[in-house]
C-alpha cells in the first residue's frame, strides 16, 4: 500500500536477462510484512548476529518441515485442471479468479498466472524471494531456490539447472524462464504423464511435486519410489 | 537429528499442532519461529520443561486479555514466549528486539515490491 520510494524503481525491476517478457508496469509500492514477520525477522537477526542460531542450521530444520507448511493446495489445483477442461481453461485465463472458485482450496494471492507446459514449451519459475513467495499453493520453497546462484543460472542456462535436477528434455522444447515478482506470481501446470489415464483427482494430486510446480521437475508418477 | 529434537519437543510441549509426522504449520513465520526454538534448545539454553512453562505463561496471560483460543493464534504465543524468555535469559533485551523490529520496518518501506528486503545498518535510527 501507499506510493514508495519510486525512484529508480522501474531500472531495478527491468532484470537483466531477456528471458523475461511480459514486463508489467509495476506500481511503485514497497514491500510489506506484517507484524509478525516483522518480531520474527527481528528475533532471527538478534540471535545470528549474537551467535545463538547459525542461519544455515535454521535452513536445515526449515527444510525438514518444507512439505508441513501452508495448505499446499497447488497440486489439488494441478490435479483439477488435468481432468476438468473447463477449469483448466479458466486457470490459464486467470489463475487468481478460477482457483477463488475452489471454496475448498481456499485463498491464494493476487496475480497469479497459471503457465502451461506443452511438449513444445517448458516453463520455468525464479524469483527474488521477496515477501510474496506462493507458499499458500507451493509449501515453503526450499532452501536451493532462494540461492542467488540458483536464480542467475536459471536464467543463463536453464537447460542446465534442470539437468542437476535430473530433467532432461528434448532439444525441440523450448524453455522459458519467468520472474516473479511481488506482483505476478507463477504456477507451472505441468503436463499430465501418460498412464495416468482414469486417475481420480486425488490419486493425480499425489504425484504433483512442488518442483514440478516451480518448473524444475516433473510429476512423479511412482511416488516417492526412490530416494 | 531435527526430527529426535522436534518429536521431543512435540511430546514435551502441549498443544503444538501436528499431524502423525510431527508438527506442521500454517504460515512460514510459523515454522521459523518453531525452528529457532529448536536451535536455541539444542544449544541448550532451555529444557523443554522451562519452555513449556514459558508458553503456558504467555497462553495464561493472552487468554486473561481475551483470546479466543482457536488455535490460530497458538504460534503468536508461541513468538511472545520466545521473545520473553531470550530476554530472561539475557540474550537480548526486549528493547533490542523492538529496536530491530522497527529497522526490518524501515527496510520494507524503501525495498521495492518484488526485490528481497535485507537490512543496512541505516535502517537502525538512532
Amino acid at each position: 500500500m501507499g506510493l514508495g520510494a519510486g525512484l529508480g524503481y522501474s531500472s531495478l525491476m527491468a532484470h537483466d536477462h531477456d528471458h523475461t517478457h511480459d514486463r508489467h508496469d509495476h506500481d511503485h509500492e514497497h514491500s510489506e510484512l506484517s507484524e509478525t514477520q516483522l518480531r520474527v525477522r527481528a528475533l532471527e537477526t538478534v540471535l545470528t548476529e549474537k551467535g545463538y542460531v547459525d542461519p544455515a542450521a535454521l535452513d536445515a530444520i526449515l527444510e525438514f518441515y518444507e512439505t508441513k507448511v501452508g495448505p499446499r493446495n497447488g497440486a489439488r489445483v494441478v490435479a483439477k485442471a488435468w481432468t476438468d477442461p473447463a477449469f483448466k481453461h479458466a486457470l490459464l485465463d486467470d489463475a487468481t479468479a478460477a482457483i477463488g472458485t475452489l471454496g475448498h482450496v481456499g485463498r491464494v494471492g493476487d496475480h497469479l498466472i497459471a503457465v502451461e507446459n506443452t511438449p513444445q514449451r517448458h516453463n520455468m519459475v525464479v524469483c527474488t524471494l521477496c515477501s510474496c513467495y506462493p507458499w499458500e499453493m507451493l509449501g515453503l520453497p526450499p532452501v536451493w531456490y532462494k540461492a542467488s546462484p540458483y536464480r542467475s543460472r536459471a536464467v543463463k542456462d536453464p537447460r542446465g539447472v534442470l539437468a542437476d535436477f535430473g530433467v532432461t528434455l528434448p532439444a525441440a522444447t523450448e524453455i522459458r524462464v519467468w520472474d516473479s515478482t511481488a506482483e505476478t506470481r507463477f504456477l507451472v501446470l505441468p503436463m499430465r504423464p501418460a498412464g495416468t489415464e482414469g486417475w481420480s483427482e486425488e490419486r493425480l494430486a499425489d504425484i504433483v511435486t512442488r518442483d514440478s510446480m516451480i518448473g524444475t521437475g516433473l510429476p512423479k508418477v511412482a511416488p516417492k519410489a526412490a530416494p | 537429528m531435527t526430527n529426535a529434537s522436534a518429536l521431543q519437543a512435540a511430546n514435551a510441549v502441549p498443544g503444538i499442532p501436528r499431524d502423525d509426522d510431527g508438527p506442521v504449520f500454517r504460515e512460514p513465520w510459523e515454522a521459523q519461529a518453531f525452528a529457532m526454538t529448536l536451535a536455541l534448545y539444542d544449544r541448550g539454553l532451555f529444557t523443554w520443561g522451562e519452555w513449556a512453562a514459558a508458553l503456558a505463561a504467555e497462553i495464561k496471560h493472552a487468554q486473561a486479555a481475551g483470546d479466543p483460543d482457536t488455535g490460530e493464534t497458538y504460534y503468536r504465543h508461541w513468538l511472545a514466549a520466545l521473545e520473553q524468555l531470550v530476554a530472561d535469559k539475557g540474550v537480548a533485551s526486549m528493547e533490542t528486539l523492538h529496536r530491530t523490529r522497527d529497522a526490518w520496518d524501515h527496510a520494507c518501506d524503501r525495498t521495492p515490491h518484488g526485490q528481497p528486503i535485507e537490512l543496512r545498518a541505516t535502517d537502525f535510527h538512532e
